[in-house]
């Protein structure tokens, strides 16, 4: 009954509207059309006048409104040791392109009115000025090499691989339908060889059991980091197309399968010190970002405030698949100590599923085939924890 | 003023014996022969743009669909099971909600069905077809027959891929980019069976019917001007069609090929894009494809194709604004060269849609370069349309208002551009709602807007009759608003990361926290798409009730296609064909009586130009 309803109105709005057209172009038809057209074009100009004002203020103010959230300012900053210089290129084309926009977007809609049709003002015949034309095409061409090159400089730095014989922890992301693996090398540091067709509901990464450095592989449900310390993701994929993004950290690759990708960063910020700065009072003791301190749970008022369960999340940002939109995972940034700890309390894969199973490649035969390996391992030493420490 | 008087009696090079033949209609007497399989260029532009309005009409509406979801996922969707069955899932509380294979299947259509089918198809196809002839002064395209061809096989293109949502495993949801894996295997996704195929055949029709077409354009413009009419004086539009016309005849092949390649992959067992995939309980034996592959050949299309969408729409937007200012375009030869060399720059810039694909980040760098470099060409031609406006005495008719509107969205779209196209932000903002804030204004509502501009100006020319203005204005101005409300929001959501593609964004913290945003999208969303039904009565209303044109040249504009008689038969100029003395673009010029000076009229000794 209502839809009947919605769409009889939506017919009679229709009609009424169809007969203004009518009755207006008649009304044309009756003044004469030159004069018609005259009072068409001083409203429709004015009409752009009122738009232009209206959309300029409304960019500027949603900008303003929205800042807090959004553009990288305030609670949104970046929590990796890259991320700032992206922010930084970031601000710095929204400081040209809005001068840009700004002044087109004027001079557009005023000539537009200036220059509406009256009767007796002719146009003027201009039909080019090279001068003029290259003055505009050199400033966008040297504002643009401007940005390319700090682009690049910034682009070249957050891409690079670790270097030779830097200290850094591997970790790696395996994306499947529909969720994130998470794989640590263990105390050897050292992630051990996979292959997949040892694929198993056991062994889901695929990992050769043969190699000695995946015996002390371990698979987290979260990442869990020491802030201040090099992180060499390692990004695979076991199905489809995923992408291994933390909005945080300004980390985003996709993962490939067949492929292994890479992306390295180091956070900066720690999950208690992010969530202090979400929480933070302002000098009159206001919240500083008052959305931060709502009830996490909005049917909850007792449950504690957002700020205080904020976490950095790893999403996925390739379509993968109908359940793309949940591939969520926990990243912590903790103390040195912290992390020691937590590695601590970590059992790798193996001991924990393998061992002693059907599936332990060792548990008939001696490992006689993971010595010939055990070379390669040895030379990589675990770095020591004060080191990194006093980064 | 009758044109026709200063006809000088040598026709054109075209089809010049048998133009009395042609103008007998002998080869549309029949109902069939004049109105559906009809090989008048006039006519086909008819049909591509109907076809093309209907196919908007529909992909807008799975746009409204996904945008419910987005908006409100919590909303109770059971009323529309009737209308789209199983799509919808019914819970045991009776709340009805969206399927998330249906939303990915309607994004995946919803981009497909505007990018190729109303952007591409239809847009050039109406556009090219009407006006190639008409304005270089030709009795029809170079071959009639391919022309006729080419629509039909779009016809068959776009029914096929309706075909695809009807299949029970659905249709593909694997975006309109559709990257393998996930396109290329079954087990991936329910869209990726059945759906996929229709897709992929779907597209290989639509991609014969671009290239018949553009072969055509192409052969039409290089062959069939008439006297008089050098490239150098040619409109602006028809140079726009051209370049577009070359560009896809060199880049749909490729994607083509890779669609070829990918059926391989589907059906045959190789490995081109396949590596390493463990999916469904089990090892596939592909081993040694690359995916990223894919990508370089998909996007080898994808990029020019953009450009096949926003160069028609610019070069429509170029002729109406220099008509309805009173003024010649300014800067005709750097807006020909811009076009130019946007068509070159077009094969040069394609991965910078990879930049986060996985491939080596050196090649970003030259991409990164590459893509800064075409801003330029896009800024002059910005510069000078608006130069075009300064000093001019414009009437505000809704094709004006149109192509108004085109300039204020080509900028927003195109400066947020100048973000993305540099890689190092492009790490925070690829697959975020940047993108998709992005590549709406630039090339799905700027495109718009050229289309509408061109429809309202050449609607006379169509129909011998005028569409509504009043009517056409409210569209403007409430399409303007609407789409700025529904895009502009779109940049903070993408700015505070939240990704694309999502079915619900509330399984995160940082990305469910924008509920009004997306409600108020959402909202905007409908009340746009319903203006556009206003459009849409508008148009058909006028066919045949719409106010009738009275004068040759309504517009007073002087490119060649308003020396025909009002509504142009078969062969398009009852006498000879016009021979062409002038460039496009003088109007206003000192010391004529008019403000305009068509192309045919022959230049006095001591005249301008």
């Amino acid at each position: 009954m209502t839809a009947l309803l919605v769409l009889l109105c939506v017919i009679l709005i229709g009609i009424i509207v169809v007969q203004i057209g009518k009755v207006t172009e008649l009304a044309s038809k009756i003044r004469g059309e030159e004069e018609a057209q005259e009072r068409t074009n001083r409203t429709q100009a004015g009409y752009s006048m009122i738009f232009m004002v209206l959309f300029l203020i409304g960019t500027v103010v949603s900008a303003l409104y929205y800042k807090d959230s959004m553009l990288w300012y305030g609670p949104n900053e970046s929590a990796s040791a890259h991320g700032g210089s992206i922010d930084y290129i970031f601000n710095l084309t929204l400081f040209f392109t809005g001068i840009v926009f700004i002044i087109t977007q004027i001079l557009l809609f005023y000539f537009a009115y200036k220059y509406r049709a009256r009767r007796g003002v002719k146009a003027e015949y201009i039909s080019h000025n090279n001068r003029l034309e290259v003055i505009w095409t050199a400033i966008p061409a040297v504002v643009m090499t401007f940005l390319v090159v700090g682009g690049l400089e910034a682009w070249n730095e957050v891409m690079a691989d670790v270097a030779e014989g830097e200290d850094f922890i591997e970790i790696e992301g395996t994306g499947y339908q529909f969720a994130w693996h998470l794989r640590y090398p263990g105390p050897d540091g050292k992630l051990g060889a996979r292959d997949y067709k040892l694929i198993s509901a056991s062994n889901p990464l695929g990992q050769v059991w043969s190699d000695e450095k995946n015996l002390d592989d371990f698979h987290p449900s979260e990442i869990v980091l020491p802030v201040g310390k090099k992180v060499r993701a390692r990004i695979t994929s076991r199905d489809v197309l995923h992408n291994f993004y933390i909005p945080h950290f300004r980390v985003k690759m996709d993962a490939v399968p067949g492929m292994p990708t890479y992306f390295v960063f180091t956070p900066t910020i720690t999950t208690e010190e992010y969530r202090a700065k979400l929480g933070a009072l302002d000098e009159n003791g206001q919240p500083k970002y008052p959305e931060w301190h709502q009830p996490s749970d909005p049917d909850d008022p007792e449950s504690p405030a957002k700020f205080e369960v904020f976490d950095y999340e790893l999403a996925c940002a390739e379509l993968c698949g109908t359940g793309h939109y949940a591939m969520r995972r926990v990243v912590k940034v903790v103390s040195e100590a912290e992390y020691q700890d937590w590695l601590s309390k970590q059992q790798s894969y193996y001991e924990s599923t393998i061992k002693g199973t059907d599936n332990d490649p060792f548990a008939t035969e001696a490992p006689a085939e993971a010595e010939a390996l055990t070379d390669a391992s040895q030379d990589m030493e675990e770095a020591p924890a004060e080191e990194a420490a006093a980064e | 003023m009758d044109p026709q008087t200063h006809n000088p009696p040598a026709a054109g090079l075209a089809a010049a014996p048998d133009a009395h033949e042609h103008s007998g209609d002998k080869y549309q007497s029949t109902f069939i022969t004049k109105y559906i399989f009809s090989q008048d260029h006039k006519m086909i532009a008819r049909q591509y743009l109907i076809t093309g309005i209907v196919w908007a009409v529909i992909g807008a509406l799975m746009s409204v669909i996904f945008r419910l979801q987005l908006g409100f996922p919590e909303e109770d969707y059971a009323w529309l099971r009737p209308i789209l069955g199983k799509w919808i899932i019914v819970n045991s509380d009776g709340i009805g909600s969206i399927a998330p294979d249906f939303y990915y299947a309607m994004v995946t259509l919803h981009g497909t069905i505007m990018i190729f089918f109303v952007l591409t198809g239809s847009l050039s196809g109406t556009f090219s077809n009407l006006l190639i002839p008409l304005q270089v002064g030709a009795r029809d395209m170079a071959s009639p027959f391919m022309n006729m061809l080419s629509y039909w096989l779009f016809l068959l293109s776009t029914l096929v891929m309706g075909a695809s949502l009807f299949v029970s495993t659905g249709g593909f949801g694997g975006g309109w980019t559709h990257y393998p894996p996930l396109s290329a295997l079954p087990q991936a996704m329910s869209g990726s069976g059945a759906g996929m195929t229709l897709w992929i055949v779907s597209i290989m029709l639509f991609i014969a019917s671009v290239l018949l077409g553009g072969i055509n354009y192409i052969a039409t413009i290089l062959n069939m001007r008439t006297k008089g009419m050098s490239l150098w004086r040619m409109p602006l539009t028809t140079w726009s069609f051209f370049v577009t016309a070359i560009i896809g005849l060199l880049s749909f092949p490729v994607l083509l090929a890779a669609l070829a390649l990918l059926t391989f992959d589907r059906s045959m067992g190789t490995s081109f894009f396949l590596s390493e995939i463990f999916i469904g309980g089990q090892p596939l034996d592909h081993i040694g494809g690359s995916a990223i592959l894919y990508q370089h050949l998909f996007w080898f299309l994808g990029h020019p194709e953009v450009y096949i969408v926003i160069l028609p729409a610019m070069g429509i937007v170029s002729e109406v604004l220099a008509v309805h200012s009173r003024k010649p375009i300014f800067g005709y030869k750097a807006m020909v060269y811009s076009i130019m060399s946007i068509g070159f720059l077009s094969f040069l810039v394609w991965a910078h849609h990879m930049f986060m694909s996985g491939m080596n980040p050196f090649i970003g760098n030259f991409f990164v370069v590459a893509t800064l470099i075409i801003a330029v060409p896009s800024a002059v031609k910005v510069f000078n349309w608006i130069a075009t406006l300064f000093q001019g005495k414009i009437s505000f008719t809704t094709p004006m208002l149109f192509s108004i509107g085109f300039v204020s969205m080509f900028i927003s779209g195109g400066l947020t551009g100048i973000f993305l196209g540099n890689s190092a932000i492009d790490i925070q903002l690829h697959d975020t709602y940047f993108v998709v804030a992005h590549f709406h204004i630039i090339m799905g509502v700027a495109a718009f807007f050229g289309t509408f501009a061109g429809v309202y100006h050449w609607f006379p020319k169509m129909f011998g009759r005028f569409m509504n203005e009043t009517l056409g204005k409210i569209h403007f101005w409430g399409t303007m608003i609407g789409a700025y409300i529904i895009f502009w929001p779109m940049h903070y959501l993408g700015m505070a990361g939240v990704p694309r593609r999502y079915y619900r964004f509330d399984s995160f913290q940082a990305f469910g926290q924008f509920d009004s945003i997306n409600q108020l999208i959402t909202i905007a969303t409908i009340i746009t798409f319903g203006l556009q039904v206003l459009f849409i009565l508008n148009f058909f209303f006028s066919i045949w009730k719409g106010r009738k044109v009275t004068s040759l040249n309504p517009w007073k504009a002087n490119t060649l296609e308003w020396t025909t008689p009002i509504t142009p038969g078969h062969g398009n100029w009852e006498g000879p064909i016009p021979e062409v003395h002038r460039w496009a673009y003088d109007y206003s010029t000192k010391g004529a009586i008019e403000d305009y000076v068509p192309q045919h009229h022959p230049v006095e000794r001591q005249g301008a130009h």
